[in-house]
């Protein structure tokens, strides 16, 4: 198992997408696979620090990875406010510029370019969010 | 993420270098402010050396158009688009909001 931790900070949000970036390429996928792994991370840490910590914190994101013989395994865990997945709506893809909301993009890429995505709301240990991407072949 | 903007005489020209994220995108759309606050409102950007873009470039992107068509004073354009970035693009479903040019000198042009 792979891990980093890091604060809830944007700047580190490089940092995490190269550590991504090389546990995929060692997992054996191919470019467009390992940016669709580092863009799910990406939203996910971006929402972690948005809105589990409500903005920056020294709160850490703690990111671990596990390479099996047929699966990428992403988890994520933070220690900030839950929230009900199924409450965030799914964006609507608009015909006209000026209808277009704001929000929600980050979740929906995530269900999106992961084959699973899973959150657990645990009072006093946290919140864990596991994604999981399949080897292709 | 580095950001060069070039003043031409019908278009800014606005080459990004690096990522566009979280972090990164707030720079990119007080770029974009800073230009139509002199009263410029049709821009090429350059996105060839752009290595990853997240849901916040994204919406630094749409917000930009929306600012630029508003009252058809203007119009942001995408040159040199690479394919990871231009299935960004699609996967949220804005690549209808845009052209895409394959080089800068068609892009300015376009203006």
């Amino acid at each position: 198992m792979d891990t980093v931790i890091v604060p809830g900070r944007f700047e580190n949000l490089e940092k995490i997408s190269k550590f991504v970036k090389d546990v995929s390429w060692s997992a054996g996928f191919d470019e467009m696979g390992i940016y669709a792994i580092q863009t799910a991370v990406d939203e996910a840490c971006s929402n972690i620090i948005d809105h589990a910590y409500g903005g920056e914190s020294s709160e850490v994101i703690e990111l671990n990875c596990i390479n099996t013989k047929n699966a990428l395994k992403i988890i994520l865990r933070d220690h900030g406010k839950p929230f009900i997945p199924e409450s965030i709506p799914i964006p609507v893809k608009h015909t006209r510029l000026k209808d277009i909301k704001e929000g929600g993009l980050g979740l929906y890429f995530m269900h999106q370019l992961m084959d699973e995505v899973y959150f657990e709301f645990s009072p006093g240990i946290g919140n864990t969010l596991t994604m999981i991407k399949h080897k292709p072949g | 993420m580095e950001i060069t903007t070039s003043q031409y005489k019908r278009c800014d020209l606005i080459k990004i270098t690096g990522r566009i994220d979280s972090s990164t995108a707030p720079q990119l759309a007080q770029k974009f402010n800073a230009i139509n606050e002199e009263g410029r409102f049709k821009f090429v950007c350059d996105m060839s050396e752009v290595e990853y873009i997240s849901s916040s470039g994204l919406w630094v992107l749409i917000n930009a158009q929306k600012t630029s068509k508003r009252y058809n004073r203007g119009e942001v354009v995408l040159a040199c688009v690479p394919t990871k970035i231009k299935s960004a693009l699609d996967l949220a479903g804005f690549v209808p909001f845009f052209k895409f040019f394959d080089d800068i000198v068609s892009a300015v042009g376009n203006f």
